[in-house]
């Protein structure tokens, strides 16, 4: 960088800026390859060390230094280092540099496998990924597996920097050894460019300045590279797509549509339809505060005007009309796991792509892919930073495109429902036909007319609590009473179900995650044959309970909670499960190995305790009659 | 003629989607505004995010009272002049205390009176989401902090309990009581912002440009004499001197640096060749080693 001491000098500076591009890159590889090392590098040959900081360096250098008398520039990125061991620095940190040409900015991530859903952080918003690799070890698993996930990613530009070659007395057989088995390890990844490297980040050697020391290398730099590789032309051609974040009403003669250019590119006179509605129109003008613009691209945050007055809302897209996203409300998609609280199939979340938002639920994890072999194998759950191919439906269609080809519009994250926790990261990679095949079949007659017929209401009262709470007695006898005023009703027990319908399941939490499943499923047909159904489960997640509520319509679903202390119902033990589960005969017991989750709001809260079967009952049928239920 | 978005059209471009997404998603946010250069730039952002619209949220200055006597003023002229709806809260348990940065140090004047007033005026009006003007190049604990960042019921930052940050999708969701600080122009450097102040011709404090002040010399560092609160030590004197300031605080607590830079084209080649990091002018993150993390888990910005 120069110094700008004359008028002119600085007018050329700020024409630079304004030609200057952002390239956002990721650095990965095992510490041990050098990767502080190199970043620090970087950082101190494009003069962003200020002197204070150059200072704090020497002195942290003759301290703890481990290059002798040269300054360690890992130091400069290791103080974050000593905050690892209180477990902080798991996370990605963000770095910035920049030369006359380019504005950098470098997610610099953890290797560990166990941070595998941060490495995914840094991936997400990178262009290119540098891959260290010790030119003395070559290809690790490390390196396998952060090439996986940087191209799992959609990252479509590596550069293979191999370090310390300087340590094998910069022999071309071993940089060429290494590019081979690279080249080959990741042939089905669909790496737009791949760069191989020969560098020494402690001395220099082709990284910002070419090698004296390597006379058969003819490559650019690493700086040289980052600064001149290209990876926006593929954006801009895709067809054009501009998910809508706010509509701006200011006042009844301006309604435009805020939002970022996800692909492609748009001029006033463009024709453009609504996604999700096919419902076209034309573009009018391209609003800024600036002006309006002849043109907008990609990655350009502006507000549309349309020439028709038509119904578009956040959520849905503006696109090209010759080149549409699809719509579905069933896809398949690869998800990374993000949650200490594995992924079960058969669970909802709210998913979230960049402006849209449904209920969504994963109904099948098909594989897992092994991130070190890329293997795909069977699972029935996904743990913490694993990563699953699943099939995936939503309460309402989504507009997208694979994320193969746009990583803005094919990408989502899953966020819990009760917690707002982002558990998982997913790209989308194509709809399920079925979704557009398969249409609900229009009955004639509906559930009301067959409860009107019974003359009553049609509901499904959940009987949730301990084994042993009391849950079948009081259901048992609530039946006898409904049969007695001339009700129709049917009783749904979890051990019954178990022997027939459900025989096939276990305990698992997979399990028992589908075996309520099923039985909601089976409620619902219930409520529209007219029936009062009674059902009576441990039902011990709240996750699940809600499921159900959700299959069914408002009001339909009545939480009843038998609420009998963990004590009371072992000391009953009806059926002496208790007593075998606290010797550890039986597994994932409720109550004992696994948690049963209270309903926080029940609809009707029977506390047993001290209390006969028949004043429950009497308490239930009064809160039944107050719900307008009996 | 080239499609390319340049750095600064990016940067831009990500700012105003982040205030477009909170606008969208959050009943009642506020931006934090502070006066300073970067808040100045996150302030024409939010202009820009919803022209030909005003924001549509408040916007609030925490007065700590030690203010510069030019930001005040500044403050005061920029929202008559834009029009915009700005709150300013002070503490006033802090005031009657008499708390100020001389007798109580900053460490305790800033916890109570920036802090401790903070939590007060966004627990007074419900605020779910605060925007606020802090960089990652800034300090350490920024450089891991999420764009949208989780504060509980508490109003404190578990660093270890952040979100994942994916794409440009951010998680909105929050429990009542809970709330978001976000930070749109978390990925500028100090560069990019005094760049983008010079292309966009934004208004700034005149404090930012060097001017004979009188300044006292105290603990290493050049502190203007504001006003006849701040009373000399035995030995210490004030003299003119031509100074500016790289960020501004309580003046109290932010230090000078000699310049003769009173443009922003000499402010932009001063910071091509400066060789000090800016927060080394604040007296508040010296205090003590990760004092910084430490203010953000109790609910600091």
């Amino acid at each position: 960088m120069n110094t700008l001491e004359t008028p002119v000098a600085l007018k050329s500076f700020l024409a630079e800026q304004e030609q200057k591009t952002l390239l956002r890159f990721l650095t990965c590889g095992s510490v041990d390859d050098g990767k502080s090392t190199l970043i620090g590098r970087l950082l101190y040959d494009t003069k962003l060390i200020y002197e204070d900081q150059l200072a704090a360096l020497e002195n942290e250098s003759r301290k703890w230094g481990t290059v002798g008398e040269d300054i360690d520039l890992a130091l400069l990125v290791d103080g974050l280092e000593a905050e690892r061991e209180q477990g902080i620095t798991i996370d990605v940190a963000y770095r910035f540099f920049s030369t006359s040409r380019r504005k950098f900015i470098v997610a610099d991530t953890p290797g560990h496998e166990q941070y595998t859903r941060n490495m995914a952080t840094g991936a997400s918003t990178a262009d290119l990924a540098v891959v260290l690799v010790d030119a003395r070890k070559g290809i690790l698993t490390q390196t396998r597996r952060h090439t996986f996930i940087a191209s799992l990613l959609g990252i479509r530009h590596i550069i293979v920097a191999i370090n310390k070659i300087d340590l094998v007395n910069y022999d071309r057989t071993i940089f060429d050894q290494i590019n081979e088995d690279f080249r080959a390890m990741s042939a089905d990844m669909n790496f737009a460019s791949i760069t191989p490297i020969p560098l020494s980040a402690r001395y220099g050697d082709n990284v910002t300045a070419p090698s004296p020391n390597m006379d058969w290398y003819n490559g650019p730099t690493l700086l040289g590279h980052l600064e001149t590789v290209d990876f926006e032309d593929e954006r801009l051609e895709s067809p054009f797509r501009f998910p809508v974040q706010y509509v701006l009403r200011p006042d009844l003669n301006f309604r435009g549509f805020a939002g970022t250019l996800a692909a492609g590119t748009v001029k006033p006179g463009d024709p453009v339809v609504v996604a999700k509605s096919g419902k076209p129109s034309t573009v009018k003008r391209i609003v800024t505060m600036d002006g309006d613009l002849d043109m907008a691209v990609e990655g350009q945050a502006v507000t549309l005007v349309l020439e028709d007055e038509i119904e578009v809302s956040r959520g849905n897209m503006l696109v090209a009309p010759a080149d549409r996203p699809e719509v579905a409300d069933q896809f398949a998609a690869n998800i990374v796991w993000f949650s200490e609280e594995p992924m079960l199939p058969g669970r909802q979340f709210i998913l979230r792509t960049e402006t849209d938002r449904a209920t969504v639920s994963i109904n099948d994890l098909r594989y897992r892919i092994d991130v070190n072999s890329f293997a795909h194998e069977a699972a029935k759950s996904l743990e913490l930073n694993e990563v699953g191919y699943c099939h995936l439906s939503a309460q309402s269609p989504i507009a997208f495109d694979p994320y193969a080809d746009n990583r803005a519009t094919g990408a989502f994250i899953l966020i819990d429902r009760l917690t707002n926790a982002t558990v998982g990261a997913g790209m989308i990679v194509h709809a399920l036909r079925r979704a557009s095949n398969v249409h609900w079949q229009a009955l004639d007659i509906g559930k009301k007319t067959k409860a009107d017929q019974k003359g009553q209401t049609a509901a499904v009262l959940w009987f949730t609590g301990l084994s042993g709470s009391g849950k079948s007695t009081i259901a048992n006898l609530l039946e006898k009473k409904l049969l007695v005023e001339g009700r129709h009703s049917t009783i749904l027990d979890g051990d019954n179900v178990r022997h027939g319908l459900n025989r096939d399941l276990g305990f698992t939490d997979e399990d028992r995650v589908e075996n309520i499943r099923r039985v909601g499923e089976v409620s619902k047909l219930m409520v529209d044959a007219g029936l009062i159904t009674l059902v009576s489960f441990i039902s011990p997640f709240r996750a699940e309970r809600q499921l159900v509520s959700d299959m069914l319509e408002e009001g339909e679903f009545v939480e009843i909670f038998v609420d009998t202390p963990f004590e009371e119902c072992a000391k009953r033990d009806p059926k002496g499960l208790y007593a075998k589960a606290l010797k550890g005969e039986i597994k994932n017991f409720t109550g004992v190995d696994s948690p049963y989750e209270a309903p926080e709001h029940p609809d009707i809260h029977l506390q047993t305790s001290g209390k006969s079967p028949e004043e429950l009952l009497e308490i239930l049928e009064n809160a039944l009659r107050a719900k307008g239920i009996l | 003629m080239s499609q390319k978005l340049s750095h600064l059209k990016r940067l831009e471009a990500e700012a105003i989607h982040i205030f477009r997404e909170v606008a969208a998603s959050f009943e009642k946010p506020v931006m934090l505004y502070s006066i300073g250069k970067d808040s100045s730039v996150l302030l024409h952002l939010a202009l820009k995010a919803f022209y030909p619209a005003p924001p549509p949220f408040p916007f609030l200055h925490v007065d700590t009272t030690w203010k510069f006597q030019e930001m005040i003023q500044f403050r005061d002229e920029t929202a008559k002049r834009l029009g915009i709806d700005l709150i300013v809260h002070i503490n006033q348990d802090g005031v009657d205390q008499g708390i100020n940065p001389f007798e109580h140090g900053s460490n305790t004047h800033t916890h109570i009176m920036k802090t401790a007033a903070l939590r007060q005026a966004l627990d007074k009006y419900g605020f779910d989401a605060a925007f606020g003007g802090a960089r990652r190049d800034e300090e350490k604990s920024r450089a891991k902090e999420r764009i949208f960042s989780f504060r509980d019921a508490q109003h404190g930052w578990d660093p270890k309990n952040q979100r994942p940050e994916m794409w440009k999708i951010f998680n909105t969701r929050v429990a009542r009581g809970e709330s978001i600080r976000v930070f749109p122009i978390s990925n500028w450097t100090e560069l990019d912002i005094w760049q983008y102040i010079l292309l966009e011709d934004i208004p700034i404090v005149p404090l930012y440009f060097a001017k004979k002040r009188p300044v006292v010399e105290r603990d290493g560092m050049l502190i203007m004499k504001d006003d006849e609160r701040m009373k000399l030590n035995p030995g210490e004197e004030t003299r003119d001197e031509m100074v500016r300031f790289r960020t501004l605080g309580c003046y109290p607590l932010t230090g000078a640096i000699e310049s003769d830079a009173d443009t922003l084209e000499a402010i932009v080649s001063e910071m091509l060749i400066a060789r000090t990091s800016e927060r080394q002018g604040r007296l508040i993150d010296r205090d003590e080693a990760g004092s910084m993390e430490k203010k953000k888990r109790e609910g600091y910005f």
